[in-house]
């Protein structure tokens, strides 16, 4: 292939979600975008780094941003859809304004965390697991280990980090969220 | 039993200071003495590769990760510039902790990112490396803010680039963030995932020091282990070999206390102090209740009750000899209050969620696993359960896969049963599953297991 010739659009069999429209990076983010393949020998490496910009431009990874980022990288959407549903952190579906994110995990389990997990989902409305809250603001979901051992239950809401969480703490630390 | 003197903090000195994770106070402290000394050592050929290699093999630094493997040995597995020509020698720092029950290393990150630099450019000079990366995993979305943070006043300070401090050393680091895997804490499925693939262990050999990322020779260290590197070039390898219980476990250790003490949290003592001193350290079991089981390594160590560890030196060698292991020094206690069933059902239902599917035995394995427990904690189980989770476990371990991810999940698995046999008993007796009473299945028990029954309590 001539460097005249444009990259084919690469699109494929995969079962994203469809997003409805077509993507591309904002300035800025293609700016990062291209900062991060000089960051490795090969292209295929800025894979995780791209869909978590993916991510931020725009809160999910649907199809169109599988077959875009395919494009960008020169990989088989097919392949990026397999690198997607491999790590828990990349969302395939739209998630609520807030994403909280309760560990169950062994320290924060003998600390009551599964109750505080119930609770929480209870307490927005009867929300089930990685569903949006009607008013878009919430999901809740479980995760494995965050390494908070120390400050269990331990909650992380986006990027950020909840210790301590308890069923007492429950109203104040949901009420915090906006 | 006699416990350690306790020591000054050294990998934990900086925490809580103010501003701990700026350039600023890391070198107000004292901090890139070790760098600049080395750097300076250069042309003078006082400090050549080999020789800081030397010094970390002789100070017997074991790899802090969990698997315990000398550091400066493993350094040497990289082939000589004859051998590998032009290929690049890559380092790799493991930041994706992601143990149940280990949280040392966020702690190092968030509060003293340049001790960790430190350790990687030592590391970096020691093996030839001009290009290094950190692996940090995803949900620590605020310490790889603090470690590119960190990286970037490293360079522009000068204290990474090309041609540092005059010296003609080139070394860039680059931190690159995990997405949600715990597999990815094993070196090759962590160079996988570098790669930008999923992350699927490999098979070895060859080992990464001889092809590794992108088909290099690459070394991957633990977080703890380069901050080590760092204080064994500050202090000298003898220094080193003077803390801690013997020669073969030695230096100051993180250890991370987790579940029903006082005062869980991150402890930095001599490797190898008494089980009953490090509870002390965190506190004493909560509420002065009594100890019923620990597990001493991370969910991945097979448990351990309190009769077993008591006395027992926590390190590598102490913790086989109690035939747990030591792993990433996540130390779960549980007291008397503790359900094992549940907690092992907790522990199935993480290692189900976390395979990552390549080898048969651990992808088939650890769903079922998590089911039968289920079974059995919600008052379903068949009396043949237990013997039948037994020799599933039995089936897994031991040589049946590419990693050691299925032994690390049958572990609980195999020592919560067979040390806490009455607590599952109570539950299944409660039963009214419909086939409750049927036979066991015919003896499954093949070669395999007898090759595991060595190592079961």
């Amino acid at each position: 292939m001539t460097p005249s010739t444009p990259a084919p659009e690469r699109t494929g069999e995969h079962s994203a979600l469809s997003c409805g429209r077509t993507l591309s990076f904002s300035r800025e983010t293609r700016a990062d975008f291209d900062r991060l393949l000089g960051r490795y020998p090969t292209k295929q490496s800025a894979l995780l780094p791209t869909l978590w910009l993916a991510q931020r431009e725009w809160g999910w990874i649907s199809r169109e941003a599988v077959d875009y980022v395919a494009t960008l990288l020169d990989l088989a959407p097919a392949f990026v859809w397999g690198v997607v549903t491999f790590y828990t952190m990349y969302n395939r579906a739209p998630v609520g304004k807030h994403l909280i994110q309760v560990c169950t995990s062994i320290s924060c389990h003998l600390n009551g965390a599964e109750e505080v997990f119930h609770e929480c989902k209870k307490r927005l409305g009867g929300l089930k697991s990685g569903e949006v809250s009607p008013d878009g603001k919430f999901t809740v979901i479980e995760v494995e280990c965050l390494a908070q051992c120390d400050k269990a239950p331990a909650v992380m809401v986006n990027d950020d980090d909840y210790f301590v969480i308890t069923k007492d703490k429950l109203d104040a630390f949901l009420g915090s969220l906006k | 039993m006699s416990g350690l003197a306790p020591i000054e903090p050294v990998l934990l000195a900086r925490r809580g200071k103010p501003n701990s994770a700026s350039l600023g106070t890391y070198l107000a402290d004292g901090g890139y003495a070790s760098w600049k000394k080395v750097l300076g050592g250069v042309k003078s050929a006082e400090w050549t590769p080999a020789k800081l290699t030397d010094v970390v093999k002789a100070s017997g630094l074991r790899g802090r990760g969990g698997a315990g493997f000398p550091c400066g040995l493993k350094w040497t597995f990289v082939p000589s510039k004859e051998k590998r020509g032009d290929k690049p020698v890559y380092l790799l720092c493991n930041a994706d902790e992601s143990e149940p029950g280990t949280f040392k290393d966020r702690l190092l990150i968030e509060n003293d990112p340049h001790q960790i630099l430190e350790g990687m450019m030592l590391a970096s000079f020691a093996l030839e490396v001009k290009h290094a990366y950190i692996y940090i995993r995803g949900e620590m979305v605020h310490g790889a803010e603090i470690l590119n943070a960190a990286v970037k006043e490293a360079h522009e300070k000068g204290l990474l680039g090309t041609d540092v401090l005059g010296s003609g050393v080139d070394l860039t680091i680059t931190v690159h963030r995990g997405a949600g895997a715990y597999i990815c804490g094993e070196e090759t499925a962590l160079i996988e995932s570098l790669e930008g693939k999923r992350g699927h262990p490999r098979i070895k050999p060859p080992f990464p020091a001889v092809s590794g990322a992108w088909g290099c020779p690459t070394v991957v260290n633990n977080v703890e282990t380069l901050c080590c590197v760092k204080h064994i070039v500050d202090r000298g390898a003898e220094w080193f070999k003077g803390v801690g219980r013997n020669e073969k476990n030695t230096g100051p250790k993180l250890y991370c206390v987790s579940g029903h003490v006082e005062k869980p949290g991150v402890y930095e003592a001599p490797i190898g102090i008494p089980w009953e001193q490090l509870l002390a350290m965190a506190g004493g079991i909560r509420g002065g209740r009594k100890l019923k089981a620990v597990i001493p390594g991370g969910s991945s160590a097979p448990m351990l009750t309190a009769a077993e560890i008591a006395g027992v030196p926590m390190d590598f060698d102490g913790l086989v000899a109690a035939k747990s292991m030591f792993g990433s020094a996540g130390i779960i206690v549980m007291d008397e209050t503790a359900d094992i069933p549940k907690a092992v059902t907790n522990i199935a239902k993480f290692y189900a969620h976390e395979s990552c599917g390549q080898c048969t035995p651990c992808r088939e394995g650890t769903p079922w696993l998590h089911k039968m427990l289920k079974r059995v904690v919600n008052g379903e189980g068949k009396k043949s359960d237990l013997d039948l989770l037994l020799q599933i476990s039995n089936q897994m371990g031991n040589g049946m896969t590419i990693c050691v991810f299925a032994d690390a999940a049958i572990a609980p698995v195999i020592s919560g049963i067979t040390k806490f046999r009455e607590e599952f008993e109570a539950y299944i007796a409660k039963s009214n599953h419909p086939d409750f009473a049927l036979a066991a299945p015919e003896d499954l028990t093949n070669k395999v297991a007898d090759r595991t029954a060595s190592w079961r309590a």
